[in-house]
């Protein structure tokens, strides 16, 4: 039997680039996204994959080492290397295209939005650091990423959870027709929804755990902080049911309005600004149903965020744990 | 009609380029119908390109006019997507449209909109118009079918201004480090660009330096001289191609090139053209036939 050391971790403190966001201890899995791809590619010759000299930080490395005939490295170049994914896709391959979030968002977006999303192809965007999942500041935090992304028509968004979400997903972006953006998480990615009865369904939600008193609608790693907030929650006695929603568009709107429809406090848990993305997918969704309700955000602020350590920043943004125990006890009075 | 074969006929170098002489000459009327319909358009450019398309359509691309989905054609990637009254032109040349459809030019509902799009017009590879985009999708295409082991070649068309984009540098450099002798940049150095002439909005000179510096086999020819484009065409199959160098033609045209009206009104990027001067200018244009 294992066990798992538990001796005081030490508290994080440095700014760097690369940090987990697991928790001490915590069960987790090696680049999920790049053993999926590579496993993939096993099947099906038409996939393929790119990076922008950012292979080692987005787990491509990993294809790249499996299937080297099959890789290509475009250089530190994201406008040629989203143009290029589009041109692959063009002749019928299956191109995964990976870089951080912020430079496919906000440096090739033109590239993204004409030559893949326009005519419909099927390109798939692999963004690393999503949100707040890097204390290196504004020029890596792409804390706007799903804003950003949410107007482009025929683009599929999916903000995954963990590793499970993550090694499902991957064959399912492939099989869809149209360009994808994937949220990943990379390095040793937490592994979490194996313990609920759960299959990740592109374009579907599905609820992980069911609440008297209040719902929390979340994707990506908010869905873990949510299901542990809910834990905690119920030693003060507030039962709490759990929407994932790791696909943000095309949005499960039939299945998050349902779960919103009831007495319960409703409450959008993401790693995300609060200006356009979950919470404003979900709220649109409440308004377009004509339900007068009122959702609770937890979100990143409309800022631009410090440096620092992940813990520290999660604490002081609001995404961290307690501070979502704390907000719902606030706000049920 | 000119018939297009799957494979380039040989052909002795006089009947070359009187082939193409005579479909580029058929283009620019083309151009010209169709700049009438919209009293307005980018015929000076499309004039200025007709042989470039010519030598692209008639002597140099792999097609079936028939079945514009044929895997192993040659891929034409139009870049400068209001240049594409020009290619509808090539396309009417080629067989890929009823010349009789050139009429519905820019109208409501026609497949042929002033802006070059994949999705309205049957041959049309790429949507075009964002400028700086269609030799990064070259580049993608170009890998790709080599992956595949598809030998079907890979010919994109930009403007001089297009040299401004970052992206065009940024695929420059992956072209050649990842030895795409397959890629063929053909660039319309017209000298003109929205704002003014190029010399003044941007100075792109000496661009043959800056191709050659990025690792393309680079080749700079009058565009409107059938022979001299033919010959770079050769050069580029036969020099760069084994040796897994892309291509590069860089071509000075002149705008309005076959309609001396054209020719020497002041150059605009969007040329305006009175009711009364479509005729003129095609007769100008089969004067200089005879």
């Amino acid at each position: 039997m294992t066990t798992v050391t538990t001796t005081a971790p030490k508290r994080l403190t440095t700014s760097a680039m690369i940090a987990s966001f697991a928790d001490p201890g915590q069960r987790t899995a090696s680049a999920p996204f790049g053993h999926a791809l590579a496993a993939l590619a096993e099947r099906d010759d038409r996939v393929v994959g790119l990076t922008a000299d950012l292979g080692k930080y987005t787990d491509m490395q990993v294809f790249a080492e499996a299937h080297p005939d099959r890789f290509f490295q475009m250089g530190m170049a994201e406008q040629l290397l989203f143009g290029a994914a589009a041109g692959m896709a063009e002749v019928g391959l299956v191109p995964f295209a990976s870089t951080y979030s912020v430079f496919a968002a906000r440096r090739a977006y033109d590239f993204l939005c004409l030559d893949a999303a326009e005519p419909n192809l099927n390109v798939n965007i692999v963004g690393g650091l999503p949100g707040l999942t890097t204390g290196y500041g504004p020029s890596h935090q792409a804390t706007e990423d799903i804003a950003i992304f949410r107007g482009m028509p025929n683009l599929t968004i999916v903000d995954p959870c963990d590793s499970v979400d993550i090694e499902q997903a991957v064959p399912q972006l492939a099989a869809h027709d149209g360009p994808t953006y994937l949220r990943l998480l990379r390095g040793k990615v937490p592994t979490v929804l194996d313990e609920y009865d759960y299959t990740f369904r592109l374009g579907k939600a599905s609820v992980l755990r069911e609440g008297r008193d209040v719902v929390f609608v979340s994707s990506g790693l908010m869905t873990m902080r949510a299901l542990q907030a809910a834990e905690k929650l119920a030693g003060h006695n507030v039962d709490v049911a759990v929407v994932h929603t790791p696909t943000i568009k095309p949005f499960d709107a039939e299945t998050v309005v349902a779960q919103i429809d009831t007495d319960r406090l409703a409450v959008t848990l993401e790693n995300h600004t609060v200006i356009g993305g979950l919470f404003e997918t979900v709220a649109s969704a409440v308004v377009r149903a004509g339900l007068g309700r009122r959702v609770l955000p937890v979100a990143l602020p409309d800022e631009f965020l410090a440096a620092g350590a992940l813990p520290t920043l999660h604490d002081r943004y609001g995404l961290a744990t307690d501070r979502v125990v704390e907000k719902v006890l606030a706000a049920l009075g | 009609m000119t018939v297009l074969h799957e494979r380039r006929p040989p052909a002795d170098p006089a009947t070359r380029a009187a082939a193409v002489r005579a479909a580029a000459r058929r283009m620019r009327l083309h151009v010209l119908n169709m700049g009438e319909v919209q009293g307005q358009g980018y015929v000076g450019q499309a004039l200025g390109v007709a042989d470039m398309l010519a030598v692209a359509y008639v002597d140099q691309l792999r097609l079936r006019p028939d079945d514009e989905h044929w895997p192993e054609r040659d891929r034409f990637l139009l870049s400068t997507g209001h240049y594409a009254i020009a290619l509808y032109a090539a396309l009417a040349e080629a067989g890929t449209i009823p010349v009789e459809e050139l009429e519905t030019y820019g109208s409501d509902g026609s497949r042929l909109p002033m802006s070059g799009m994949a999705s309205y017009t049957p041959g049309m590879e790429i949507s075009g118009g964002s400028l700086g985009h269609g030799l990064t999708v070259a580049v993608g295409m170009a890998l790709g079918l080599r992956h595949q082991g598809s030998d079907a070649r890979v010919f994109t068309f930009l403007s001089d201004g297009e040299l401004d984009e970052g992206s065009t540098w940024e695929s420059a450099m992956g072209a050649a480090h990842h030895r795409l002798g397959h890629l063929t940049a053909m660039v319309d150095m017209n000298a003109l660009q929205a704002d003014g002439k190029t010399d003044t909005v941007m100075r792109i000179e000496p661009a043959e330096d800056k191709w050659a510096a990025a690792g393309w086999f680079t080749q700079r020819v009058d565009g409107n001289d059938v022979e001299a484009l033919l010959a770079a065409f050769d050069a580029a199959a036969e020099q760069a191609a084994p040796a897994g160098r892309p291509s590069v033609v860089l071509c000075d045209t002149r705008i309005g090139r076959g309609v001396p009206l054209l020719e020497t009104r002041e150059k605009a990027h969007f040329m305006r053209i009175d009711p009364d001067e479509w005729e003129l200018c095609r007769r100008q244009l089969a004067e200089g036939d005879s």
